[in-house]
């Protein structure tokens, strides 16, 4: 089976992320970057097909130089191969590159990068952890014209196809057969993540990355839909902060929960 | 302009979430111009009840392939739908299912969903959250054609969209799309659940919730243990369970369960809106985390913020010494 994974470099959960003095976006400088685990679900459902049924995983993802690292990572857990959309010269401000895009844009963008290989099946991340859009999986089967299905846990591969559960609200499941080639929007758990070897990381450094210029794929920016500004979220409650050392803290939340909450 | 707003069905009823998205709508339109649509193959009680509601119209879009829901047919159905109106917008509660189909539907023409909406400011301008609940974002939609928006359960309130007085229902109109087996690509199953569940937290009076901040099951001993000072139920947030240091059954969230005690106390869980969803409408919440602008602290009453590894111990001796 070929597959194409679709995987997104996004701020590190942990990085601490400050508003960038333009109010459109945070300050990018000095971030820590990770792959966005969704995405990492994806490829290890990949990397698990193609150890049952054999083929070939391909790496896609879009943006500037520094996604780089997490391609590598990706080939260093096993992809065979990479394609890079590289974003840095497009459109107006400093770095704004994919940012001029909105989610149709990018779908494209990565629908163009994808044709010419005529996967099997694309995977993706149900979601990121950063703009936490959920549609790109769901746009690049209707631009590919591909049968789609979203917050898969497991698949299945069939004669006629493929089998896949899918998680539904408060704990239900239920499985969807479809045919290949097929559009899949992994949701997170589903398996158990692989760490890269020392010898994968030596291997990944061999491995082809190809870069793709964005503007070589023919796809304007034009977005419909703009993120025109940030803010830090409002408290909905008042919260009270419980400082001091670690005891005094926790003797003095008892001392709350006991005479002003009353949960004690 | 007109709004088009997409209600979901949920055992037979309309659900809550859907009045939550009409309770949007109206901020968009007054409800003369809002048209209900109901979907599926039997579609006249749930139009009946959306009649009922302050709305200018319910359309029944009818078909025998739109009895169980799938991406293709419900996409194709809406298409057809939409394409002899020119709503300004298309509202849409933001449940799995919106999100499995709505993305493909509007890419169908030519637009984006600006999707989990928590606000609408006068422009309009939709607001949503951005990094797992860190940050707020306002978003504009330029262009022709609708703007599709789904909206986050939660963020508006369904009591404000039941009809003033004695009015007369909205008028009911049957539309019939034009399908075809053949275009119905994927073939679904029932739904099923993996196994009985054996742990209802919904019934807990006390639950202790640790999130990613635990670091590793080996840790879970510690949370175990102020759990037990408390007499509370044990719950976890939905990467603990997805590495397998919980079982599932104890997850708290949108994909896991719904609580509501008397004191939910959220160890290293930094309260991405998944969560919260879950676990909001508790009486105390208590945060303990090492990052002080976790979105967590935002919907507690209570808040440590330091390192649980010092502060969780402390804790469990303060609870076992005010017991005593």
């Amino acid at each position: 089976m070929k597959i194409v994974v679709a995987i997104k470099q996004v701020p590190d959960r942990d990085a601490p992320v400050r508003i960038a003095a333009d109010g459109k976006w945070i300050e990018e400088r000095e971030l820590q970057w990770a792959m966005n685990e969704p995405d990492a679900y994806a490829l290890e459902e990949a990397l698990q097909l193609k150890e049952k049924h054999g083929g070939e995983v391909i790496v896609l993802s879009a943006g500037p130089e520094r996604v780089g690292s997490t391609i590598r990572e990706a080939l260093a857990k096993g992809a065979d191969r990479a394609i890079h959309i590289v974003c840095d010269d497009l459109g107006a401000g400093a770095g704004g590159g994919l940012r001029n895009f909105d989610a149709l844009g990018v779908a494209r963008l990565l629908a163009e990068a994808i044709k010419p290989e005529s996967p099997d099946l694309v995977l993706t991340g149900l979601q990121s952890e950063d703009l936490g859009l959920c549609q790109t999986g769901v746009i690049l089967a209707e631009l590919l014209g591909l049968p789609h299905a979203t917050l898969i846990l497991h698949v299945e591969k069939t004669d006629a196809g493929l089998k896949v559960k899918r998680e539904l609200e408060e704990g239900w499941f239920q499985s969807i057969e479809m045919p290949l080639p097929a559009v899949l929007a992994m949701q997170s758990g589903g398996n158990k993540l692989r760490y890269a070897t020392l010898m994968g990381i030596k291997r990944a450094k061999t491995k082809e990355l190809r870069a793709v210029n964005a503007a070589e794929l023919g796809v304007e920016a034009a977005p419909v839909a703009t993120l025109e500004q940030i803010s830090a979220p409002k408290k909905q409650k008042s919260t009270q902060m419980l400082g001091g050392s670690a005891k005094e803290a926790a003797t003095a939340l008892v001392e709350k929960l006991k005479t002003e909450a009353r949960v004690l | 302009m007109s709004v088009l707003l997409v209600l979901e069905q949920s055992g037979g009823k309309v659900s809550r979430l859907s009045w939550e998205a009409l309770a949007a709508a109206h901020r968009l339109a007054p409800a003369q111009e809002i048209t209900a649509v109901v979907i599926g193959a039997e579609t006249d009680a749930l139009a009946a009840e959306a009649a009922a509601k302050s709305v200018g119209k319910v359309v029944r879009v009818e078909h025998p392939l739109l009895k169980t829901y799938t991406a293709d047919g419900y996409s194709k159905a809406l298409h057809q739908l939409i394409q002899g109106q020119s709503p300004g917008q298309i509202v849409f509660p933001h449940t799995y299912q919106v999100r499995d189909y709505a993305p493909a539907l509007a890419c169908r023409m030519g637009q984006v969903l600006i999707g989990d909406v928590t606000g609408i400011a006068d422009g309009p301008v939709f607001m949503r959250q951005l990094l797992q609940g860190r940050l707020n974002g306002s978003y504009r939609h330029s262009g022709n054609g609708p703007c599709f928006v789904s909206v986050q359960a939660g963020a508006f309130r369904a009591d404000s969209v039941e009809t003033q007085g004695n009015a007369a229902p909205a008028p009911i109109e049957l539309f019939t799309p034009a399908l075809d087996a053949a275009q119905i690509r994927t073939v679904p199953s029932e739904p099923f659940r993996e196994s009985a569940q054996t742990v209802d937290l919904g019934s807990a009076q006390r639950i202790v919730s640790v999130g990613r901040g635990i670091k590793g099951a080996e840790n879970l001993p510690l949370i175990e243990a102020l759990a037990g000072a408390l007499g509370a139920e044990l719950a976890a947030s939905r990467p603990i369970c997805d590495n397998g240091w919980m079982p599932m059954e104890r997850q708290v969230g949108s994909s896991g369960q719904t609580v509501a005690p008397k004191l939910y106390l959220a160890v290293g869980i930094s309260g991405a809106i998944q969560h919260l969803v879950g676990m909001k409408g508790s009486q105390c919440i208590v945060a303990i985390n090492k990052d002080p602008d976790a979105p967590i602290f935002e919907v507690a009453d209570y808040g440590i913020a330091g390192d649980l590894f010092e502060v969780v111990p402390a804790l469990t001796e303060a609870v076992k010494a005010a017991k005593q």
